[in-house]
């Protein structure tokens, strides 16, 4: 059973379903408000997942779609980062998955018909499962922006892709990280449907000399924050498997 | 005490297949062909199968067909087990043809607390913040099931209709029915 608790979710901080100016949300976005209700065994909990699943180069975007000896075309990067809560502890062996564009800004999806060239050595995703203190890292190269079709001149923002499991379903998030300096944020409707600019600068990655990698790669630091516990804290022993 | 703030969501976007099911954006090979979430009984664990067809339908009533669902849900004894043969948690995409999105499961369990239910988790394009629904079952005593008893006279959509070989939900993004979707 879970005593343990789970903060609950600040949804001013998170965009609002209704964002007109992202004009996918009109039709999609429910009208009632979210009912609440404290967790119960079913949220507390979630999937877990082993390192058997994962391949050893899942977390290497660079070659994990490239032919034999081959390497994708673009500035070559890491992400790294911890996978915490809110009170900061560590999630540690949870599942991190990233998808993104290629340098050119394109993706390799059937429904992506940006004229941009496709990498034939860039497939565009990894996954990885955060180590024992929590700490994730991704290789890969900076994906370029690109117009979307949203009604008028719009580009995003170079952006990766994010989906993460915590300990609980509750903890479940699907985000976007941005680029230190990138113009286009502050341009985007999509990321302007988080209305705190203090919400958005916590999905901008640092560039990270201290982990650039001298003639090899650069590095920026993106840490990854999950629900916390709320204010009642009882150390529970590790559930599941 | 908190210290940081959870990372404010942004949505999966049209492009979500690449990441979470590769095989369905056209990356064929990746990851060796596998996507996670695929297969739910991985063995031959007790209960009983059932598929579960689910459809999302947006403020026009079209069908959305691009969406990730997710579902997570407890076994046939009503725990979250582990179980063995079978792993709670499954991943599949609205299909871009028919927009349905096919779970091949087995039934959950009553628990003392909480009648026979399973967590849906929607993330898609023009979603941005994942929606958090359940299902419960027609042919269920709900009524004593305190999140169900919270949805008062909404929790209709959150009941799926009986077929052969398991059960069908329709999921309403907008509308007269839209469905009951939490914040928990």
């Amino acid at each position: 059973m879970s005593e343990h608790l789970i903060a609950r979710r600040d949804l001013d901080w998170h965009p609002q379903p209704l964002t007109p100016d992202y004009r996918s949300t009109t039709l999609r976005s429910p009208r009632h408000r979210r009912l609440h209700y404290t967790p119960t065994d079913t949220e507390m909990n979630g999937p877990t997942f082993g390192q058997h699943l994962i391949g050893p180069l899942d977390a290497n975007l660079i070659v994990n779609y490239a032919q034999p000896g081959q390497e994708a075309i673009g500035p070559r990067i890491m992400i790294h980062g911890r996978l915490v809560d809110e009170d900061g502890r560590s999630i540690p062996r949870k599942l991190i998955e990233v998808w993104q564009a290629n340098a050119g800004g394109r993706y390799r999806h059937k429904k992506d018909g940006y004229c941009a060239a496709l990498d034939p050595n860039f497939g565009g995703c990894g996954r990885c499962l955060t180590d024992d203190n929590g700490y994730y890292a991704f290789q890969t190269i900076q994906p370029g922006p690109y117009p979307w079709p949203n009604g008028g001149n719009d580009w995003r923002p170079a952006h990766i892709h994010f989906s993460v499991f915590g300990d609980g379903f509750a903890q479940r998030l699907i985000t976007q990280m941005y680029f230190e300096g990138d113009p286009h944020i502050r341009l985007c409707p999509i990321v302007h449907t988080i209305g705190c600019a203090k919400a958005i600068d916590s999905l901008v990655a640092r560039l990270d000399m201290d982990a650039t990698v001298p003639m090899d790669l650069r590095a920026y630091r993106f840490d990854i924050v999950l629900r916390g516990r709320g204010q009642t804290v009882f150390e529970n022993k590790m559930e599941g498997l | 005490m908190a210290t940081l703030k959870e990372l404010p969501s942004q949505t999966a976007g049209p492009y979500v297949h690449i990441g979470c099911v590769p095989t369905c954006a056209g990356l064929e090979g990746m990851y060796n062909g596998h996507d996670l979430g695929g297969v739910m009984i991985t063995g031959a664990p007790e209960g009983e199968r059932m598929c579960l067809a689910l459809e999302i339908m947006d403020g026009d009533g079209e069908l959305v067909m691009d969406a990730m669902v997710e579902i997570w849900q407890p076994g046939p004894d009503g725990s979250f087990g582990p179980t063995a043969g079978f792993t709670h948690w499954g991943r599949q995409v609205t299909d871009c043809m028919n927009g349905i999105a096919l779970f091949e499961t087995l039934k959950p369990g009553r628990s003392a607390k909480q009648a026979p239910h399973i967590l849906i988790w929607i993330a898609a394009r023009g979603i941005n913040l994942g929606l958090a629904t359940r299902l419960y079952f027609p042919d269920e005593h709900n009524a004593d099931d305190p999140v169900f008893r919270l949805a008062g006279n909404r929790a209709a959509t959150m009941v799926g209709t009986k077929m052969e070989g398991g059960y069908h939900h329709a999921i309403h993004l907008q509308g007269e029915d839209e469905t009951v979707f939490f914040d928990v």
